[in-house]
Parts: structure tokens; C-alpha cells; sequence
């Protein structure tokens, strides 16, 4: 058997070490465009887990990797003159090169034959299996783009790849203020001598620091000075050290017949949370596996080796690009108090949260809850219980309920949507505000009117399913909004002024029933979410050029009657072509609280049928994070959070303030709720 | 959870005898539910025919398309052949609609590819609406009704208008996370309750080489992905009993396996390990 490995990083000399160890008949043959000694990047970082997986794959190799590691289990925040430091987090480091040549010995020892400084321009043929490890440019892959269906698009910040002679101690994030904007720098150690220092600054920074118009060395001196405190007199070294997008490389497939991608080939993952190598020598072990496995059946194994490395890898990518999203729009976060500041970056991909890093570190998550419960005690509730203050109305905690689960302990109960008027109902059942009456309590209003989406059967049977003989439907135009829906009226001068008095009216009877919050509806497409977008929105009087007016002239004539905690329940983006992007929700959110908003409850999509939601577990979260930080409000936000640990998350790192919660109820709650324990008790014998 | 059972109705070599069998003894195994595939271009049997032949044979199991393709019938018709079935099978039916992989099935029917979501979504009201007056019978009360795919819309399609999801098959991780958007999606549309979750998977515990030439051969449309189906292939008594534990604890409501072959002794052997 003939494998041809194309590439001699990490991924194609690992693969060779390993098919060789498992079949020394096999003849593998390794070819690297440039010369043995030609490496770019200075230092790769490796977690615990993957280790397990070196040591149990090649224990020679492991020992010789782990002899020269840098390892720390430290994380250093600098920011705003304070150093956070967050600990628990066991990493370790190599020089890339040092990495290579322990590879390449290996390789030469076991009898691999290595042909560097040989470009490639064709696949070869005589392979009974091609592996294209030759990075996220690759030859190989490029050769059948088609059939592996690649997708390469930039994520992230602009970044240049450094070296320094400074010896950092921990994993280090330095974030630094310019006349141009927010820089930022993710340095760790990778042996006794040197680290990795990379610096990061979103592309209109860099435009406008003069970066696209510095040469290689003039922008390498730019750094030095930039970062001159935190290098301590050291220097910044270059290695090709340019400014980069990050490419982020996905593939529906990675084989195509005889022909694999490994590594950076087949997919690439943002280097903020340092997962590139592992994921390339993961690949290798898997790949090896699964030749083994069936008895060198190629065909078989390919499908095997990618079965098993997809999910895995979509994930850490996913994880990844949240990383990379968090940095370009950090200078957000400027705000925040160092401890929320530190504890928001932990938490930034998703893979870290409230729960996990209590357990790391707890000291970490003890100082926070503490800063966040303001309370000079030792201990204090993690994030969730700390009670919030709006307008002089104190919650007790952040959990927030529906009005159709139990509601006992949680901070606010939803009313679920009050019509303002009959002909505001969404369905002859929804409840009116002539005879509604608060339970649980306290209490947020939810008051609406339905518009276009009313006169429905009830959402037991379907959503915006028309009832056969409804009532005559209002919207900001005359637009149906599903199948089979009715043309409403476009809601005229005269219309507007009911709908403004019915609001009212509703609104000082809330204000007379003791109505906690008073949440109004500027969402999903209802009569004010109607106003607010282009596509259901197509008016050509002064409401269609304007079209937050007639939504603000309601939330202003409430505000006259309503002196209470205000919230606005809004669509932050339609989530559909043409329609209100996040962007421009965020200018809407601005807007609605300059009119006396005291809490944006943040939902998206449903403006039309046809809209294109991306429905997960906390979906929602990074429009209330948005929200929050740019249009500077509390946050209301939901999105299918089904544990106390996503709210401490969530609240802790300030991406929202309230939770609604949707717990599903457990076999043990189940149990329990069978009542007590049944009289008769086995017989413990003596 | 529930386990189900496919009716051999695209396997090659199926004869209407066969097909009856195999009804007859799944109604009388452990199995909750019939259910069949949709597909124009392949040598196979409509949906909602062998649905009917399968009523006229059994009496209790539930009768499912998982899943027809909604946009390649007329609307009307569509509602038609779902409440005859329906009706026929004394109200067993559960149908799953979705707008299918294949654009040669679009191009077989002389139904335009585009705007297939749109009609789909169209249909599906019309279904749950009394759109039509119930000038179209017979009555379509308690057809139960799922929706499959996988897009963004999908999952609010089904949230919008059905009362489950139907899933495409997959190990119960995929499967899990499919669950947690139908329900994250059924939550987000304000519907009361949860959806219920259909998955679906195939197995070969005779003829195994049998079985997985006939899945290469069925999803050769996919290219490299009828390999990964052919890997999915549960082979084995403990295969299966893995995969239904997983899709069990991944919140599965009701588990269809579906035969790569019409051999009833395929039949006998699942029985004996779900029963077991």
C-alpha cells in the first residue's frame, strides 16, 4: 500500500509517524514544498486532553514533546491597569519548529520517506490513498473544490503573528487603548526562552493606525512601541510577521474517492482559542484509527474518520468563530468593570461557563458573584440571585418565567400577550385588558395588539392559522402576513388615534392595578413590530418615511400616563432579506430608549412568515448582548435557556440582565412531585 | 419512546404480497407505527398508496409518511389522498412532510424547484386551516402532523403549523441537537406544550452486504454522503439496542426503523430484539 502525504506540518508528519508504527510494510511517502527547516508561526498550544490522546498514540514523540513544553494553568487579563488573573486552566506549549523536527526525527527513524522542497502539481497517482495536509491554502484540496463543497471566508480582527524574548508566565491578554481604537494582544509562553504575541485590532482600527500602508518592519516597531510597558524593554521578533485575516475553512466533505483532507485543509479554527494543531493531530490519531480499524479498507475508513471528526470539529469551529466574533467587537466592552470585563472574555466561546470555571477556580467566580451581588462579604449568590434595580421597582432575582410554567421563586412572571383591544387579540382565547387581573406576582404586562397576525385559531391547534370567520384585521399596510391570512386594512389617521387611546386607556388601568412592569410589544410582526420594517411597512406617508413614528408616538402617550418600569418588547432584526438588520435594531433600541425605555426585551424574527431564524439553545444571547452593551439598556432575553447555569452565565458576563428560564421538568422532579414517601419501608434486617 | 417500523416500499424486488405481509406482522409485534418514504424518480411505491393497502391490513399501529413531499402534489390533493388514508385506517395517519432532496422529483412532476418552502409552508396551513371550508373531505381531524428538515425555516415551519418534528436520520447526538432547536423554535412561536419528536434510522440483520448495496444505490443521488448512510447501517441486535437507548435519552417520542430489505425475516428479527 502507497499513501501520499502532501504537507509536512504537524498534521502529515504525525499521520506518517502513525500509519508507519501501525503497518511498517506500508510505504509512506511525505512531500513538503518547503525545506526542512522553513516554518512560520513561532509557538502551538495543547490542552490537557489532547496530551492524553499523544501519549496513548506515540509515546516516544509525547516524551520528547512534553520535555520541552511550557506549561502554565494561568490566565492574565490586562486591562485598564488592573491584571485579572483567572487560574485552573492547564495548557502547555511547544515551538512549532521544535514540534516539527521531534516529528521529522521520528519520521526518518521509523523509515518515512520525506522529500522536502518539492512542490506538487499534481496528485499523485499511483497512491492507493492522497492526504492533503497542507494547510488551510491547500493544493490538494483546491484540485477537487467542488467535490469537497469548501467554503473559506475571513473571520476575526486583522492580526500579525510575532515572537518576543519576553517569558510570559500565563496565557496573557493585553487589551490597549489608541487614538484609533482598542488593540489587543493574546501572548503565552512556548519554551524558556520565547512567546507567542500576537496583536489584533479590528480592520477600521488598523486603517485608520496606518497599518495598510507600513512595511513589515515599520509595523513590527509600531507594535513594539504600542505594547512597550507590557514587553518590559523586550523585543518583538518577526517571521513573515504580516497582517492577516484569519481564513476560516469549512468543507461539507472531506474525501473525495483515494483523496483525504487533514488538518488545516479540511478545516481551520480562529487561533484566539488555540485549537488549530490539536485539531490536526487529532485528525492523524483518527485517521490511523480508522484504517486500522477496517483493515486498511481506504474507502471505508474515510468515511469513518469523517463521521467521527465532523461533529467534533464543528463544534470546536462554532466555538471558535464565537471567539473570534467576541474579539472584533470587544471595544464594546470597554465599559464593563475589570472582574465582569475578565469573566465575559472566559466565557466568550461558549465552552467556559459560570458552572465550569467554578470549578477550575473557584476563588474566580467567588470574587465575581461577590462584585456582582455588590457586597464587600466573602460570599454572596452567583450571578442569577443578585437582585436587579429598575426605576426604583427591585427585583429579587434574574430568573424570569412564562406565564404557563410554575412561577414560584422566579424574579418576574410574564403576562403573556394582553390585548389592548378586541380587534388586538391574536385568537379569540387571548386575554383582553378590560378583564385582565394580575396572579403572580411581580408582574410584567405584556401588552399589544395583535394587527395583522390576529383573528387566529389558538396556538393549541397552529400559529397564524386564520379563524374562518375572524374580525377585519389593521397593520401598518395592507399586506397579509401568512398563507391564507386576510388582507388587514392599512391602518389610517383615525385608526391610529383609537389604537394610541386604546394603549392609553390599557396603560392607566395597568398603572391602577399595580402592574410591576409594563412591557410593550414592538415585535414578531404584531400592529407596532408592523411600523418598524420595510417589509411589512411599505406606507408612503409620513409613518412609511418614518417608520418608528407611530411606534414611538404610542410608547411616548403611554410614558405620559405610566410612570412605572417601562419595557419594550422588540424584534431586533427581521432575520430575513430586505428586512430590519441588527444594525439598524440596535439604532431602534437606542431610539426607544431615549423615549423613557427603562428594558429592552430582546426577540428577533417573525416580522414576515417567511423569515430564516436560527433556532438553538440561546439563540438569542448575542442580540441581548448587542443590545445591551450598544444601546447602553437592560436586557430582557430568552432564546430556550434550559439551565441555571446559562443564566449565571449570561448575567455574570453582562450579555443580559434577565433570564427567562425553560426548564424542562426532570424525571426526578417527576418523582418527587409524587409527594411523600410511601408508609410501608422494607424491613432492615438486624 | 416508541419504536416503528418502515414498510419495505422502496427496496428493490417488492412485490405488493411482500408489502402486505410485512403490515400484517408489524401490527402484530411490538411496533407503534408503519411509516414509508417518498420518492418519484426511483423504482417504488407512492406513499399514501401502500398507507392504504397497509390500513386495509392492520388495525392498530399508526400509519406514517416520514416523509412525503409536500410541494410535488397539489394542495388539494394532497389533503385528499391524507384524509382517504386517514379515513380508510380509521383516523391512524401521521403525516410527515418536508420539501425533499431531489430536484429530478420536481422536474419527474412538472413542479417548479423554487419557491418549494413557500408552498410547503402554504400547504401545511391549508391542512390545519379549514381553509377549504371542509369542502375536501373527508374530515382531517386528528391527522397528526410532522415536518422535516433541517434549514432554520424548517424548524419554524413546523413550530408554525404541525404538531412535531421529523427527524432525518442520524446518530442520537445529531439527533439531540435537531430536538433542541425544534423545541427552542415550538418555544419562540409561543405553541403550548413541546413538539413531538419522530427519529428515524436503518438496519440489515440478514443480508447485510444486501442491505447496504441497496442504501448506496438509493442515496447515490447524495455522492459521498450514501457512504455515510451505508455506515449508519445498524447491523447488529446490539447496534440497534445502542442507537434506540441513545435516541431514548436524546428525547425521542417515537423511533422508526426502516428495512433495507423485504425479507419478513427481517421483520421477525427486529421484532425479537425490541421486544427483547
Amino acid at each position: 500500500m502507497i499513501v501520499s502525504i502532501i504537507g509536512g506540518g504537524p498534521a502529515g508528519l504525525y499521520l506518517a509517524i502513525l500509519l508507519k508504527k501501525a503497518d511498517a510494510a506500508i510505504d509512506v511517502r511525505l512531500l513538503e514544498r518547503n525545506s526542512p527547516d522553513a516554518t512560520f508561526g513561532w509557538g502551538v498550544v495543547f490542552s490537557e486532553e489532547t496530551l492524553g490522546a499523544l501519549r496513548d498514540a506515540d509515546h516516544e514523540t509525547f516524551l520528547e514533546i512534553t520535555d520541552t513544553f511550557a506549561r502554565w494553568d494561568r490566565v492574565d487579563i490586562h486591562y485598564h491597569g488592573r491584571v485579572l488573573r483567572s487560574r485552573g486552566h492547564s495548557f502547555s506549549a511547544i515551538a512549532r519548529k521544535q514540534l516539527l523536527e521531534i516529528l521529522q526525527r521520528r519520521c526518518f527513524s521509523l523509515g518515512v520517506d520525506l522529500a522536502f522542497g518539492v512542490g506538487v502539481d499534481d496528485v499523485p497517482a499511483d497512491a492507493d490513498l492522497v492526504v492533503g495536509a497542507d494547510g488551510a491554502n491547500s493544493f490538494v484540496r483546491r484540485a477537487y473544490e467542488a467535490e469537497f463543497g469548501t467554503s473559506v471566508v475571513p473571520e476575526g480582527c486583522k492580526y500579525a503573528w510575532f515572537g518576543t524574548d519576553l517569558v510570559f508566565d500565563a496565557f496573557t491578554f493585553i487589551f490597549r487603548e489608541t487614538e484609533h481604537g482598542l488593540f489587543h494582544v493574546h501572548a503565552y509562553p512556548f519554551d524558556e526562552h520565547t512567546s507567542t504575541f500576537i496583536v489584533e485590532c479590528p480592520e477600521p482600527t488598523w486603517r485608520r493606525a496606518g497599518l495598510h500602508e507600513l512595511s513589515e518592519e515599520e509595523s513590527l516597531v509600531f507594535c513594539e512601541q504600542l505594547f512597550a510597558r507590557d514587553l518590559r524593554g523586550r523585543e518583538l521578533f518577526s517571521n513573515r510577521s504580516l497582517w492577516l485575516d484569519f481564513p476560516k475553512v469549512t468543507n461539507k466533505v472531506w474525501h473525495y474517492g483515494r483523496t483525504v483532507l487533514l488538518g488545516d485543509a479540511a478545516h481551520t479554527a480562529h487561533f484566539s482559542i488555540g485549537s488549530g494543531t490539536k485539531l490536526a493531530m487529532e485528525d492523524a490519531i483518527a485517521l490511523r484509527d480508522a484504517l486500522v480499524h477496517r483493515a486498511w479498507d481506504v474507502e471505508a475508513a474515510l468515511v469513518d474518520y469523517e463521521l467521527g471528526r465532523q461533529p467534533v470539529v464543528e463544534r470546536t469551529q462554532q466555538a471558535a468563530s464565537e471567539s473570534a466574533a467576541y474579539f472584533a467587537r470587544v471595544a464594546g466592552y470597554r465599559e464593563l468593570e475589570p472582574i465582569q470585563f475578565a469573566f465575559n472574555l472566559l466565557t466568550r466561546s461558549g465552552r467556559i461557563t459560570h458552572a465550569n470555571l467554578t470549578f477550575r477556580d473557584p476563588a474566580f467566580t467567588r470574587a465575581l458573584d461577590g462584585w456582582f451581588a455588590r457586597t464587600a462579604e466573602v460570599l454572596a449568590p452567583p450571578p442569577m440571585f443578585a437582585p436587579l434595580e429598575l426605576r426604583g421597582l427591585t427585583l429579587e432575582n434574574r430568573a424570569v418565567v412564562r406565564p404557563d410554567t410554575p412561577s414560584a421563586g422566579a424574579g418576574l412572571v410574564l403576562s403573556g400577550f394582553v390585548a389592548v383591544s378586541s380587534e388586538g387579540r391574536i385568537t379569540p382565547e387571548t386575554a383582553m385588558m378590560d378583564d385582565w387581573t394580575p396572579g403572580a406576582r411581580p408582574v410584567a404586562l405584556q401588552l399589544g395588539h395583535a394587527g395583522r397576525r390576529g383573528a387566529c385559531r389558538p396556538r393549541s391547534v397552529g400559529v397564524d392559522i386564520p379563524l374562518r370567520n375572524g374580525w377585519e384585521l389593521v397593520s401598518a399596510s395592507a399586506l397579509p402576513y401568512g398563507p391564507f391570512s386576510a388582507v388587514p386594512l392599512e391602518l389610517d389617521e383615525d385608526g391610529m388615534a383609537a389604537v394610541r387611546a386604546d394603549f392609553v386607556a390599557a396603560a392607566a388601568r395597568a398603572a391602577k392595578l399595580g402592574v410591576d412592569i409594563l412591557e410593550l410589544d414592538f415585535a414578531h410582526g404584531y400592529l407596532l413590530g408592523s411600523f418598524r420594517s420595510p417589509l411589512s411597512n411599505h406606507r408612503t406617508d409620513g409613518y412609511g418615511r418614518e417608520r418608528l413614528r407611530f411606534p414611538i408616538e404610542v410608547l411616548d402617550d403611554i410614558r405620559r400616563v405610566w410612570d412605572g418600569v417601562m419595557a419594550v418588547r422588540l424584534s431586533v432584526t427581521d432575520w430575513a432579506r430586505g428586512g430590519v438588520s441588527v444594525d439598524e435594531g440596535i439604532a431602534i433600541a437606542r431610539a426607544v430608549v431615549e423615549h423613557g425605555c427603562d428594558l429592552v426585551h430582546t426577540v428577533a424574527g417573525q416580522t414576515i412568515a417567511e423569515d430564516r431564524p436560527e433556532h438553538r439553545r440561546g439563540f438569542l444571547t448575542a442580540l441581548s448582548d448587542r443590545v445591551r452593551t450598544e444601546a447602553r439598556v437592560p436586557t430582557l432575553v430568552g432564546g430556550h435557556l434550559t439551565t441555571l447555569d446559562d443564566v449565571n452565565t449570561i448575567i455574570g458576563a453582562g450579555r443580559g440582565d434577565l433570564c427567562i428560564l425553560d426548564l424542562p421538568l426532570s424525571d426526578v422532579e417527576r418523582e418527587l412531585a409524587q409527594g411523600s414517601i410511601p408508609a410501608e419501608r422494607a424491613v432492615v434486617p438486624s | 419512546m416508541n419504536v416503528g417500523v418502515g414498510l419495505p416500499t422502496t427496496t428493490p424486488g417488492t412485490d405488493g404480497a411482500m408489502v402486505l405481509e410485512w403490515a400484517r406482522r408489524a401490527d402484530a409485534g411490538p411496533f407503534s407505527s408503519l411509516a414509508v418514504l417518498d420518492r418519484v424518480v426511483y423504482d417504488c411505491l407512492d406513499p399514501f398508496a401502500a398507507l392504504a393497502a397497509a390500513a386495509a391490513v392492520t388495525g392498530r399501529v399508526r400509519l406514517a409518511t416520514m416523509i412525503a413531499i409536500g410541494p410535488l402534489r397539489p394542495t388539494a390533493l394532497l389533503a385528499k389522498q391524507a384524509a382517504s388514508v386517514h379515513a380508510l385506517s380509521g383516523r391512524r395517519l401521521t403525516l410527515g412532510l418536508a420539501v425533499g432532496a431531489r430536484i429530478e422529483d420536481y422536474e419527474a412532476a412538472s413542479v417548479e424547484h423554487r419557491g418549494r418552502g413557500r408552498r410547503l409552508s402554504e400547504q401545511l396551513a391549508y391542512l390545519r386551516g379549514g381553509i377549504d371550508e371542509d369542502r375536501v373531505g373527508p374530515p382531517r381531524d386528528g391527522i397528526e402532523l410532522l415536518v422535516g428538515g433541517a434549514s432554520g425555516q424548517a424548524f419554524s415551519r413546523m413550530a408554525r403549523y404541525a404538531d412535531g418534528y421529523a427527524h432525518g436520520g442520524g446518530p442520537p447526538r445529531a439527533f439531540a441537537g435537531a430536538a433542541a432547536r425544534a423545541n427552542a423554535a415550538w418555544r419562540d412561536l409561543g405553541r403550548p406544550g413541546r413538539p413531538r419528536l419522530w427519529g428515524q434510522g436503518y438496519f440489515a440483520l440478514g443480508d447485510v452486504e444486501g442491505g447496504n448495496a441497496y442504501l448506496r444505490d438509493y442515496y447515490a443521488f447524495t455522492g459521498p454522503f450514501a457512504e455515510r448512510v451505508v455506515a449508519a447501517n445498524l447491523t447488529s441486535a446490539r447496534a440497534i439496542k445502542d442507537f434506540l437507548r441513545g435516541y431514548e435519552e436524546a428525547g425521542c417520542d417515537e423511533l422508526v426503523l426502516f428495512p433495507t430489505s423485504a425479507d419478513a425475516a427481517e421483520l421477525d428479527r427486529l421484532t425479537e430484539v425490541v421486544a427483547a
